[in-house]
C-alpha cells in the first residue's frame, strides 16, 4: 500500500480533500461500475441549515405553509434533545444532483455521504424507471421556485389565512393527487408560467358547461340524470378538483394544481424506498471497499466506517423495546448484496430460484433491477431465500374475525413463497393506502360528490377521514359522500360532509 | 463533473417563517399552555422560554388512512421459536405491538403523545402579556432626560475620516477632474484631428506635424497633472442628533411585609409585582420603579431587597401612602411622568389608620396618578383597609382593587387589572 495515494489522514477535512475523493470516487464509479449519474453539485451547510432542509421534506425551496413550521418546531426539539442525530445526507432528485454535506461531519463521514448520495442515489434517480417516468429533475427547481412565488403572491392577493386553509385542504388529499398510470409531460419554467395563465382563463368556462343551467327537454333530463360523470371512476382526487370543482377561483385551482404537481414529484419516492436507500448502501459499501483495496484510505478510516455502516444497516428484531419495523436500509442493502453473491457464488438452491442470473454478469443484473423495478416488485422478483433466513423473517396474520393472531409463515421451505409474497404486498402502496376514487357526481341535482372507497381485506377507514371529508367539502364546495365497498361489492355510506341535519 | 459549493454562510433561518406561522396558528392552543405553565412555576424564571405542551390531535393534519381492523399479514424480522401454524393471543392495546405493522400503531387512536416544544423568551413574554396595556398612558410630554437619535442628514464637506462617503467623494473628484481638463482635453482633440488629417496629406508638413505631435505631448501631460483625488472632493456623511420623544412612567410598588402578611401571601404579593415589574420593562422604553415595602414605618428599597429581604412588625398603611405622596412630590412631577401605583396588601391594618390611608389617597395621591392597583391576598372577608379603600373607588375610575386567594389567581386578576382599554 503506497502511503502517499492517501487522501485523509486526520479526521478534519478541508474543500482540496473532498474535491479528491470526489473525483477519486466519481473515477471509480464511473470507470469501474459504470455508474451513470446527473452532474453533482456538493452543498456544504450547517447543523442549523441541515434542519431546515429536513423540516421542509427535502424540497429545497417550499412556499410557505404552518406545517413546515411544525415539522421544523419537531425536528429542532429532537436534535436538541441528542433524540435524533441529523440527518445523514439530504440528496435532492433534481438535475444537477444536489447533496448536502454537513459541516460537522468527518472527512470519513464527508467521503461515504458523496459515495451514498452523489453516487448511489444519483444514479437511481437517474436510472429508476419510476423516477424517469414521474419526475424531471431538470425543471423541479424551476417549478419549486415558480410554486413559491404563485403561492407568495396568492397571500398578498387574497391574505395568508385564506391561502393556509386552503392549502390545509389540498395537503388533506395530497396523497390522492397523483396519477399512477397516466404519463404527465415534462415542464418547463416558462412554458409552465404561460400555460398558467390560459389555464386560468379557460379554465372556468369549462366549468361552467358541465354546471350549464339552461332549460333541458325531461326526456334528456332522465337520460342525463342516469348517466355518471365521470364516466370511469378517477383515482387522482385533487386533479378531479382542479378540473371539475364548481365554486373554486383561477387562483386556487392553480393552488390545488401545484400540490398535485408536488406530491407527483415525490409520488416515486414513496414507491422505492428499501430499494433506494438499498442501492445508495450498496454502492457507498462498495466503493469504500475499493478506496480501501486502493490504497485511498487508511485502516483507521476503514473502521470509523464500519461503524457506522453498521449501525446504519442494522436491523432490530421484532421484540425488541426500540423496534420500529424492517428496516429500509438493512433490507435493501441485503438484498442487493445478496444479488451480488447470486451473480458470483450461485449455490444449488440460488439456481433453482434464479436461473436466470445466477452466475451472470453482476454488474448488468444489479442494474437492471435498479432501472426496472420497485419496491413491491423488487422483492416479489429478488427476495431470495438466504436473505428471509438472515432476517428470520416471519408472517403474523391479523384477521379480527379471529380471536388470536396466527404465525402463518417463517423462513423455511414452506414459507418462503408465502413471505415474500406478504412483504411485497406490505410495500404495495395499494394496499399501503386505502383505495378512493370519485365515483360520481349529481350534477343535475345537489351538485353533491360520491367518492368510493374499495376495501381492502375489510380493513377500514382510519377515523381522520371524518377532518379529510371536511377538507374535501370545502374544496368541492357542496355537499361530499363517502361510500364503501367491501369484496362482494356492497356498498355503504360511511360518511357525509356537511352532516345531513337531523342525526 | 462536480461542483462544491460552501452554503454555510448562507442564512440559516429559512424555516422562521414557516415556525412563525406555526405559532401563530396555533395561538390559542399556545396561549392556553403559556397560562398554565404560568401557574405552575416559580415567576422568577419567567427570563426563560417555555415547554409548550399541545395535545397532539390538535394539530395533526389528518389524511385518509387505515383504521385498525379487517384482515392484514406483517412480516416482522428475528423470529426466534415460531413454527408456522402457531397462534398467540393478541398484545393487548390492540392495534399497537406485533399484529398491526407497518408503524401505524402512532396514527391510531389511543396513546397519542402531546406536541412539545419550546417557546423562546421573547415569543413566550410576546404571548404572555398580548393585550395588555398600562391604562391612560399619554405621550403628553417630552421627557425630561431627552433622549437623541443620531439621523442621517445629507452630506458635509468636513467631518472625520470613519465618515467618508467614498462613493459621493469619487463622483465630485471625477467631476472636478472632467472639468479641470477639459480645456486641454478639447485642444487635444483637435490636435489630434488636425495631425491625422496633416499625415493623410502628401507631402507631409513635417514642421507642422512635428509642431502638433509636441503640442499633443503637452497638452497630454497637462491633463494627466490634474489629481485623481483632492481633499477638496471629500465629502463626509452628516447626522444631526434629532430630539425623541419618550413616554416615561414610574411605577410605585408598595407591599406590606408586616408580621400579618404570612410568607405565603408574601409570596403571592411577589409574585404579582414580578409580573408586573416584567410587564413594565417590556412594554415602556423609559419606565421607573420605586419600591416601596412597609410594616409599622415604610421605606424605600431596591428591587433585591424588595422581593428577597424579610422584615416583620405592625402594619400602618398610611406609613407608605405618605412615603409615596413625598417621593412623588419630590422626584416625578406630574408634568414630566406618568404615575402609577401598584399595592398588595393583606388588607389587615391598625384600624384607627384606615380613615388615614382614605384622605391620603383621595388628597394626594389620587390626583396625581393615572391609575391605582390595589390586590388584597386574603381568603378571608375584608377588614377596614377594604371597606375605606372601597370609598375612594367609588369617586375615582382609576381605581381598582381586586381580591385574590390563591396561587391560581394572580395570572387572572393581572390580566384583568391591566386589560387593554378600548379607547
Amino acid at each position: 500500500m503506497s502511503a502517499s495515494r492517501l487522501i485523509s489522514e486526520s479526521s478534519e477535512w478541508t474543500f482540496q480533500m473532498l474535491e479528491r475523493y470526489n473525483a477519486v470516487i466519481g473515477q471509480i464509479a464511473g470507470n469501474d461500475f459504470g455508474l451513470d449519474t446527473y452532474p453533482n453539485q456538493i452543498e456544504i451547510i450547517t447543523a442549523e441549515q441541515m434542519m431546515d432542509a429536513y423540516s421542509s421534506v427535502g424540497m429545497p425551496l417550499g412556499y410557505k405553509h404552518w406545517s413546515y413550521g411544525k415539522q421544523f418546531v419537531l425536528t429542532e426539539k429532537n436534535y436538541r434533545r441528542g433524540q435524533m442525530g441529523l440527518a445523514y445526507e439530504i440528496v435532492i432528485n433534481s438535475n444537477p444532483c444536489i447533496a448536502y454535506l454537513m459541516e460537522e461531519n468527518t472527512a470519513m463521514m464527508q467521503a461515504l455521504v458523496i459515495a451514498h448520495a452523489a453516487y448511489g442515489h444519483n444514479s437511481f434517480f437517474k436510472g429508476n424507471y419510476l423516477f424517469r417516468t414521474w419526475t424531471s429533475a431538470d425543471a423541479i427547481i424551476d417549478y419549486l421556485l415558480f410554486a413559491r412565488n404563485y403561492v407568495t403572491e396568492c397571500e398578498e392577493r387574497y391574505g395568508e389565512e385564506t391561502v393556509e386553509l386552503f392549502l390545509d385542504s389540498c395537503h388533506a388529499l395530497m396523497n390522492y393527487g397523483v396519477d399512477r398510470y397516466k404519463h404527465p409531460a415534462p415542464l418547463s419554467l416558462g412554458e409552465e408560467k404561460q400555460r398558467q395563465h390560459e389555464r386560468e382563463e379557460y379554465l372556468q368556462s369549462q366549468i361552467n358547461d358541465l354546471w350549464r343551467t339552461l332549460p333541458i327537454k325531461p326526456t334528456e333530463v332522465a337520460a342525463e340524470e342516469a348517466r355518471r360523470y365521470p364516466a370511469e371512476p378517477q383515482e387522482n382526487l385533487l386533479y378531479f378538483i382542479e378540473k371539475n370543482a364548481p365554486l373554486l377561483e383561477p387562483w386556487q385551482r392553480e393552488i390545488v394544481r401545484i400540490v398535485r404537481k408536488i406530491a407527483q414529484y415525490f409520488y416515486p419516492q414513496r414507491q422505492t424506498q428499501v430499494m433506494n436507500e438499498g442501492w445508495a448502501t450498496f454502492w457507498h459499501y462498495t466503493l469504500m471497499n475499493r478506496l480501501y483495496d486502493a490504497g485511498y484510505v487508511n485502516d483507521g478510516f476503514m473502521i470509523e466506517f464500519l461503524q457506522s455502516h453498521t449501525s446504519v444497516i442494522q436491523q432490530l428484531p421484532f421484540d425488541h423495546p426500540y423496534y420500529h419495523g424492517i428496516n429500509p436500509y438493512a433490507l435493501g442493502f441485503a438484498m442487493f448484496s445478496d444479488i451480488q453473491r447470486i451473480c458470483q457464488t450461485p449455490t444449488a438452491e440460488d439456481r433453482h430460484w434464479f436461473p436466470d442470473i445466477a452466475g451472470q454478469d453482476w454488474l448488468k443484473v444489479l442494474d437492471f433491477a435498479m432501472r426496472n423495478f420497485k419496491d413491491e416488485s423488487f422483492i416479489a422478483q429478488y427476495l431470495s431465500p438466504k436473505v428471509m433466513r438472515d432476517f428470520k423473517l416471519f408472517a403474523v396474520l391479523d384477521d379480527d374475525v379471529q380471536e388470536d393472531l396466527e404465525i402463518t409463515a417463517i423462513h423455511d421451505d414452506a414459507g418462503y413463497r408465502r413471505l415474500r409474497l406478504a412483504l411485497a404486498d406490505q410495500y404495495n402502496l395499494g394496499s399501503r393506502e386505502p383505495n378512493i376514487q370519485v365515483w360520481n357526481v349529481a350534477h343535475r341535482k345537489d351538485r353533491s360528490l360520491t367518492l368510493r372507497h374499495t376495501r381492502y381485506h375489510r380493513r377500514p377507514l382510519h377515523d381522520s377521514f371524518q377532518e379529510v371529508l371536511k377538507h374535501l367539502h370545502r374544496l368541492w364546495g357542496f355537499t361530499v359522500r363517502l361510500e364503501a365497498v367491501d369484496e362482494n361489492g356492497k356498498v355503504e355510506l360511511v360518511g357525509e360532509c356537511p352532516q345531513p341535519k337531523g342525526r | 463533473m462536480a461542483t462544491f459549493i460552501d452554503r454555510r454562510l448562507d442564512g440559516k433561518n429559512k424555516s422562521s417563517v414557516n415556525r412563525q406561522r406555526f405559532i401563530r396558528r396555533f395561538k390559542n392552543q399556545i396561549k392556553k399552555a403559556v397560562t398554565e405553565s404560568m401557574n405552575g412555576r416559580s415567576i422568577t424564571d419567567i427570563d426563560n422560554g417555555e415547554k409548550i405542551n399541545i395535545p397532539a390531535r390538535d394539530l395533526s393534519e389528518p389524511v385518509f388512512g387505515h383504521g385498525p381492523g379487517g384482515r392484514r399479514e406483517a412480516i416482522h424480522p428475528g423470529n426466534q421459536d415460531f413454527v408456522a401454524g402457531d397462534r398467540v393471543a393478541r398484545p393487548p392495546g390492540g392495534a399497537g405491538g406485533g399484529g398491526a405493522g407497518k408503524g401505524q400503531a402512532s396514527n391510531s387512536g389511543e396513546g397519542e403523545d402531546d406536541f412539545v416544544f419550546e417557546l423562546s423568551r421573547e415569543e413566550f413574554l410576546e404571548l404572555f402579556f398580548e393585550d395588555l396595556e398600562l391604562p391612560n398612558l399619554v405621550r403628553t410630554q417630552l421627557a425630561r432626560a431627552t433622549e437623541f437619535k443620531s439621523v442621517r442628514a445629507g452630506f458635509s464637506s468636513a467631518g472625520n475620516p470613519a465618515n467618508i462617503d467614498v462613493v459621493r467623494s469619487l463622483k465630485g473628484a471625477l467631476a472636478r477632474r472632467l472639468a479641470l481638463a477639459a480645456p486641454y482635453t478639447r485642444r487635444l482633440r483637435e490636435a489630434e484631428e488636425e495631425l491625422e488629417r496633416l499625415l493623410a496629406e502628401t507631402p507631409v508638413d513635417e514642421v507642422r506635424a512635428k509642431g502638433l505631435v509636441e503640442e499633443i505631448e503637452r497638452l497630454r501631460a497637462r491633463a494627466r497633472a490634474v489629481p485623481f483625488i483632492d481633499t477638496f472632493d471629500l465629502r463626509y456623511t452628516n447626522r444631526v442628533l434629532q430630539p425623541q420623544p419618550t413616554t416615561q412612567a414610574v411605577m410605585f410598588c408598595i407591599m406590606d411585609v408586616s408580621g400579618s402578611m404570612d410568607r405565603a401571601r408574601k409570596d403571592l404579593a411577589k409574585r404579582f409585582f414580578t409580573l408586573l415589574y416584567l410587564f413594565l420593562k417590556r412594554n415602556y422604553e423609559k419606565i421607573e420603579v420605586v419600591f416601596i415595602r412597609h410594616h409599622t414605618v415604610a421605606k424605600e428599597v431596591d428591587e433585591q431587597e424588595f422581593f428577597y429581604s424579610r422584615e416583620t412588625g405592625g402594619t400602618v398603611v398610611s406609613s407608605a401612602l405618605q412615603l409615596a405622596a413625598d417621593i412623588m412630590r419630590e422626584r416625578y412631577p406630574i408634568s414630566s411622568w406618568n404615575l402609577y401605583v401598584a399595592q398588595a396588601s393583606d388588607g389587615d391594618n391598625w384600624h384607627h389608620d384606615s380613615p388615614a390611608c382614605k384622605d391620603l389617597l383621595l388628597q394626594r395621591i389620587m390626583p396625581l396618578v393615572r391609575y391605582y392597583a390595589y390586590i388584597e391576598i386574603t381568603p378571608d372577608r375584608h377588614q377596614s383597609l377594604w371597606e375605606a379603600y372601597e370609598e375612594v373607588k367609588a369617586v375615582h375610575p382609576h381605581f381598582a382593587m381586586r381580591q385574590i386567594d390563591g396561587l391560581a389567581d394572580i395570572y387572572p386578576v393581572f390580566r384583568d387589572l391591566f386589560k387593554r382599554r378600548v379607547s
